[in-house]
């Protein structure tokens, strides 16, 4: 018995030695005086959207929490905090999103939350962050309802704009060509035929009628439709001065393959989502030089070269010309509230959002009495393999529109 | 139908005490385990219903997702025009229309036809709203309302009870026996009189009515409602799996499933966030290997081993 109790306490010293040197291994010099904050994220890993938020949301999570663990942590009110991600896999399931955000709020005890993925998504998990009073300043949530959803959930936060504003964008684009004399005043429009591509569409048709443009060409095809060659050949019978597609990722690859194909020739090419990835320009190469896209940066301003170079740098690959930068904007937004006010106090922190200026990566943002962001990028073109912004509703720095050339 | 023995009086007691406690979970517990309880709650709900029809039948159903879908629109849509507590009695009459019109097409096939058709089927309803929206203009639907996680729960919780007191009233019917030798052989229910294709759509009106009730439900938590996330196949998978991996010769089998089922996924989740899906396919394998009876054959097994050693 006597011999056994040794054991044991033999045992427990060994415990203790053991946990005391992996202790002093892991904690270098100074994190030991910091506390760790942790920021909880839940954004697709699996499911649909995995592809576009491994693009445009998990690398800016990664991003902004190297950047601000740089400068040495988040300082709150005399305090400096290391930050550290507590990140889940909502397999693009609001169910899943919903679960997530309350086991990073009451089980991880996460003090900072950051907006989820994808306009659904956040969506659903609104209720959520408004019943713990969380600031939610969404980055790829687009919609036309930000005053209703401001009235119902005050903590919520729109930036990436709605399908109204996009439209006007693209309009005004196509208006500057023609009275350039770049194009006719013939357009084949066509969209896919689910949510965004749906609203756009329709936004669209009588925006161009009143504009004076004439739809010689429209179509609407299914989501995951994988032959688009009928699309395109009876676009190009209808011999148009500008083709516009108000695509999802996998078409707008395969619509800008089959242009190529078909030797599609207009002074306007416009494909929507995804236009504006790396992986186009890599996948295309020089062809998409003049193609038109949703979205935009200011690619030649300081702020957004030093940005995307720092991206590349920290998690290996580019960002994306439009809702990248956005999503970093919006953490710095956070950042910059929780600092000014001093405190983890989020009826505050709401308030200094609310009442103040921001200026980020993207440029000022200031939200309206809706919460919402009204200066955003709603079109881009490339142009010699980088993606400049050609219109906005109120962002500086926009270059001019040119006139699509041949393919190459 | 034969009065009821003691023994039904005391389970009937006892289920009801049980349901008055589990009521109890939005005081008790904070907030996510209450989002625990939704989810729990709502597999109950679903994994119940689908083993009333597939466990005698032996016919897997994949047509979750599409009942449950059209539940989410019935809310969705209708809530801007009607009453709420109307629309869930609505949707489960579409449900059970829908489900006897899809028995009516099919369930004079069988086996790998009917798995088949079902999974088509909420794909199918998904393409004709997109298709309506197309025409219509409208995206998304948005569903503003008052209505918490508390009231959900507690709907949730209400509906299974239904569905249980349903499940015992068949397993007593004609019907109920109908169905049993209908799962144990087809031509031999033929034989003896059995109006089989009858049997079968009534009892598959079931899952039907209550996996649109059931979406009907959930539609005010979700916000926002588009055709990619009410129409998730996913969720089909899901139920059959955890309605499996308990065992559908009880009417508390899908019950044993889905408790263990969903922390074992919130287990996944939690540690393994960027593995999620793998891990989960392995969960698959390991069940139906290990317990291709579920849990209800393993706690049968045992009664059973139990028993032969006190005769012994």
């Amino acid at each position: 018995m006597h011999q056994r109790e040794e054991k044991i306490m033999k045992r427990r010293t060994f415990t203790r030695l053991a946990t005391l040197a992996l202790a002093a291994g892991l904690t270098t010099g100074p994190t030991l005086a910091q506390e760790v904050l942790k920021v909880g994220a839940v954004a697709p890993k699996t499911g649909p959207l995995a592809g576009g938020a491994a693009v445009s949301y998990w690398p800016n999570v990664k991003l902004w929490i190297s950047d601000v663990n740089a400068r040495g942590g988040l300082k709150v009110g005399g305090k400096t905090y290391k930050l550290e991600a507590v990140e889940y896999d909502d397999q693009t399931n609001p169910g899943e999103t919903i679960k997530a955000v309350q086991r990073l709020v009451d089980q991880d005890k996460a003090q900072i939350v950051l907006p989820p993925y994808s306009t659904g998504l956040n969506l659903a998990a609104a209720p959520i962050y408004a019943r713990y009073g969380l600031p939610m300043i969404t980055s790829t949530a687009t919609t036309d309802k930000a005053q209703a959803l401001s009235a119902q959930f005050p903590n919520v936060f729109i930036t990436l704009g709605g399908a109204k504003p996009v439209v006007q964008g693209v309009v005004e684009t196509m208006v500057k060509l023609r009275d350039r004399g770049d194009i006719g005043k013939k357009i084949a429009m066509v969209n896919v035929a689910d949510a965004f591509g749906i609203e756009l569409m329709n936004e669209a048709k009588p925006a161009f009628k009143q504009a004076g443009f004439e739809l010689v060409y429209e179509t609407s095809y299914p989501l995951g439709t994988q032959d688009l060659s009928p699309v395109m050949k009876a676009a190009k019978a209808a011999a148009p001065d500008a083709f516009i597609a108000w695509s999802y990722p996998p078409d707008t690859f395969a619509l800008t393959e089959q242009a190529m194909i078909e030797n599609l020739q207009v002074g306007a090419f416009f494909t929507a989502v995804a236009t504006a990835f790396p992986a186009y320009s890599g996948r295309f190469g020089k062809s998409v030089d003049g193609v038109l896209g949703i979205g935009g940066v200011n690619a030649d301003g300081a702020a957004f070269k030093a940005y995307a170079k720092r991206h590349e740098e920290v998690t290996g690959a580019k960002p994306d010309y439009w809702a990248s930068v956005m999503v970093y904007s919006s953490f710095q937004v956070l950042e910059k509230a929780i600092e000014a006010v001093g405190s983890f106090d989020n009826a505050a922190i709401i308030k200094h959002i609310k009442a103040n200026s921001f200026d980020t990566v993207i440029g000022p943002i200031k939200f309206d009495a809706n919460n919402n962001n009204p200066a955003f990028w709603t079109v881009g073109q490339w142009q010699g393999g980088v993606f400049k912004g050609v219109a906005s509703t109120g962002r500086d720095g926009a270059v001019d529109v040119l006139k699509k050339g041949a393919w190459k | 139908m034969s009065r009821l023995s003691a023994r039904d009086w005391r389970n009937l007691v006892l289920v009801a005490m049980a349901l008055g406690v589990t009521a109890c979970l939005p005081w008790t517990a904070g907030a996510y385990m209450l989002s625990i309880g939704v989810t729990i709650a709502m597999y109950t709900v679903l994994a119940t219903s689908w083993s009333l029809f597939s466990g005698p039948t032996h016919y897997i159903s994949l047509a979750t997702a599409a009942f449950f879908g059209v539940g989410t629109y019935v809310t969705g849509i209708g809530i801007q025009y009607l009453p709420y507590w109307t629309l869930l009695p609505i949707a489960g009459i579409i449900g059970a229309v829908m489900a006897a019109l899809v028995g009516l097409a099919t369930l004079r096939l069988s086996g790998v036809y009917f798995v088949i058709f079902t999974l088509g089927l909420a794909e199918f309803v998904r393409q004709i709203i997109t298709w309506g929206q197309n025409i219509s203009g409208t995206k998304g639907i948005y569903v503003l309302t008052s209505i918490g996680e508390t009231h959900i729960y507690w709907q949730l919780l209400g509906l299974a009870a239904l569905v249980w007191l349903l499940g015992w009233l068949i397993g007593r019917s004609r019907l109920g026996f109908a169905l049993r030798i209908i799962g144990d052989d087809e031509a031999v229910a033929r034989h003896s009189g059995i109006d089989t294709a009858r049997a079968k759509i009534l009892l598959f009106m079931v899952p039907g009515a209550v996996a649109a009730i059931t979406g009907a439900i959930l539609a005010p938590r979700y916000v926002y409602i588009e055709p990619s996330l009410a129409f998730s196949p996913m969720l089909s998978f899901q139920v059959v799996i955890m309605a499996l991996l308990g065992g559908t010769g009880r009417l508390w089998g899908p019950l044993v499933g889905v408790i263990p089922f969903t922390f074992l996924w919130e287990a996944i989740s939690v540690s393994f966030p960027n593995q999620t899906t793998l891990l989960l396919g392995v969960c698959f394998l390991v069940i139906v290997y290990l317990l291709p009876k579920g849990f209800v054959g393993l706690i049968d097994a045992a009664k059973k081993r139990m028993g032969a050693e006190g005769y012994a």
